[in-house]
C-alpha cells in the first residue's frame, strides 16, 4: 500500500504523521520524503545513509552545422526553452522540462541531449525503515521530476508512506499520484480550512480516497472537524495541542517515543487508515459543502 | 527597415507598453512605407514561462530589426541579441509614434544589457 501525506498548508504537521507513523508500523516499511525543497524527516529518524546519486535531467544541445532554422523545436516547446531564430538556435537549459520533443521533432537530427544535475537522491535504513530522500539543489525550481525518481524507491509489498510538499500544485500532484490513500494534515484555523479545502478539491480532481487528520487540536476552533462532518470526509485521527509533544518536536524527539499516549493515537490512527483505505470510499461532490458557510 | 514597439493598444497614439514579453501587443513600424502593422502578442502573453524569449521570436519572425520598449529582461535581452535585433529601452510614458520619431531623430540609444531582471512586473 502507497500512502501519502499531504496537507495543503505548509506546517500543519505532514512529517511529524509520516515519521511517526512510520515509526509504529508492524511492518517493513518505505519512507519516502518526497518534500524536495526542504526534506526534513531525516531530523526525526537519523538514518544511516548508505547511498546518494545524483539527479539528472536532460537538456537539449543543437548542432548548429546541421540546423537549418525550421522553427520546429521551439514550435513543440511549451516552456521556451529552446528558440530558433534565422539559423541560430538558442537554448535556455533551467527553462527546459525534459521531455525530449524538440530532438523528436527536429528534420535535421541536429539536436542531442546532454544533461544537468537538479538535485540528490539519498537512501539508508533506520530500524525497520528503509529511507528515501530527495533534495533539490539550491536555485533548481523543477521539483516533479525529482519526486518521480524518488516514488521509483517505492517498496514492492509492505506500506509505502510518501512525505508531500506543501500546497496543491505540480510537486503534490508528482508527490500523491498513484497513491492508494492520503492523509491530509490539518489544523483548525482560518488559513488550515481554506487550504484544506484546496487539497480536497484537489484530491477529488484526482479521484483518490483520503481522510483527514487534524494537528493542535484545541477547544478554541472547530471549524476544521465541523467542515470534515459537513463534507462526510473522515476524520482518522484528532492530535491533542500539547505543550510536551511541542517540546518534543523541538528538539527533533518523536512523539511516539517520547510523549506519553502518543505511540497509541498513532497507532490508533494506523488501524484506522487500514479500515478506511479497504472501504474505498471516496467523498462524492455533493457531499460537499461550500467551506465559507462554517468559516 | 522594421521597427517594432511594444504597445498596449492597436493605434500609433497607443501608449507605449513597458513590459516587453508580456506586452498587449506589438506595432511594426516599416520605414519604407511609413505605415504600422499590429502584431499579436498572445504566445507572450499566455506563455507559462520564458514570455520575453517568446516575444522576441515573434517581433524576430515578423523581420524587426529595431525593438522600442519600456524594460528588458536578460533572456529576452539574449533572445534579441542573437536574432540580430537593436533593442532600445526607456520609452515608457510615450505614444508609439512619439517613440517612432524620438528614434527616428536619433535621440535614442541601443542598450547593450538588459536592465531589469526576469519577471520584473
Amino acid at each position: 500500500m502507497i500512502l501519502a501525506i499531504a496537507s495543503g498548508k505548509g506546517g500543519t504537521g505532514k512529517t511529524t504523521v509520516a515519521a511517526n507513523l512510520a515509526v509504529c508500523l508492524p511492518e517493513p516499511v518505505h519512507l519516502l520524503d518526497c518534500d524536495v525543497e526542504e526534506p526534513n524527516c531525516h531530523i526525526f529518524l537519523n538514518p544511516e545513509i548508505k547511498s546518494t546519486e545524483r539527479f539528472t535531467l536532460p537538456f537539449p544541445t543543437v548542432d548548429e552545422n546541421r540546423c537549418n532554422g525550421c522553427g520546429e523545436c521551439s514550435n513543440i516547446c511549451q516552456y521556451n526553452a529552446i528558440v530558433s531564430l534565422k539559423s541560430k538556435p538558442l537554448v535556455f537549459p533551467e527553462l527546459c522540462h525534459g521531455c525530449g520533443g524538440c530532438s523528436e521533432v527536429c528534420p535535421e537530427e541536429a539536436i542531442t541531449e546532454a544533461k544537468r544535475e537538479i538535485g540528490t537522491i539519498s537512501s539508508g535504513t533506520w530500524r525497520h525503515i528503509t529511507f528515501v530522500q530527495g533534495l533539490l539543489d539550491v536555485g533548481q525550481s523543477l521539483s516533479p521530476p525529482l519526486i518521480r525518481a524518488v516514488k521509483q524507491h517505492c517498496g514492492t509489498n509492505g506500506i509505502t508512506i510518501i512525505d508531500c510538499p506543501p500546497g496543491t500544485s505540480c510537486p503534490v500532484i508528482a508527490a500523491v499520484t498513484k497513491s492508494d490513500y492520503v492523509v491530509l494534515v490539518s489544523e483548525s484555523s482560518p488559513f488550515g480550512l481554506h487550504d484544506l479545502d484546496l487539497a480536497v478539491d484537489t484530491m477529488r480532481k484526482l479521484d483518490l480516497n483520503f481522510g483527514v487528520v487534524i494537528n493542535r487540536v484545541s477547544s478554541l476552533d472547530h471549524r476544521v472537524a465541523d467542515y470534515c462532518r459537513n463534507a462526510q470526509i473522515p476524520i482518522l485521527l484528532e492530535i491533542p495541542d500539547d505543550r510536551k509533544a511541542a517540546e518534543a518536536y523541538s528538539q527533533g524527539l518523536l512523539l511516539v517515543e517520547s510523549v506519553p499516549g502518543f505511540r497509541e493515537l498513532f497507532e490508533r490512527l494506523y488501524n484506522r487508515i487500514l479500515s478506511e483505505s479497504s472501504q474505498n470510499r471516496k467523498p462524492t461532490p455533493e457531499n460537499k459543502r461550500d467551506f465559507e458557510d462554517i468559516a | 527597415m522594421k521597427i517594432s514597439i511594444s504597445s498596449q493598444g492597436s493605434n500609433p497614439d497607443s501608449a507605449v507598453d513597458p513590459r516587453f514579453g508580456r506586452a498587449a501587443q506589438f506595432l511594426i513600424y516599416d520605414t519604407d512605407t511609413a505605415s504600422y502593422e499590429v502584431i499579436s502578442n498572445s504566445q507572450g502573453q499566455e506563455a507559462a514561462q520564458g514570455a520575453g524569449i517568446k516575444a522576441a521570436e515573434t517581433i524576430s519572425r515578423c523581420g524587426a530589426q529595431v525593438l522600442i520598449t519600456g524594460h528588458c529582461g536578460p533572456k529576452a535581452f539574449s533572445t534579441l541579441k542573437a536574432a540580430g535585433i537593436e533593442v532600445i529601452i526607456g520609452a515608457e510614458g510615450l505614444s508609439v509614434s512619439q517613440a517612432v520619431d524620438k528614434y527616428k531623430s536619433g535621440q535614442f540609444d541601443a542598450t547593450n544589457s538588459s536592465d531589469v531582471r526576469g519577471h520584473w512586473k
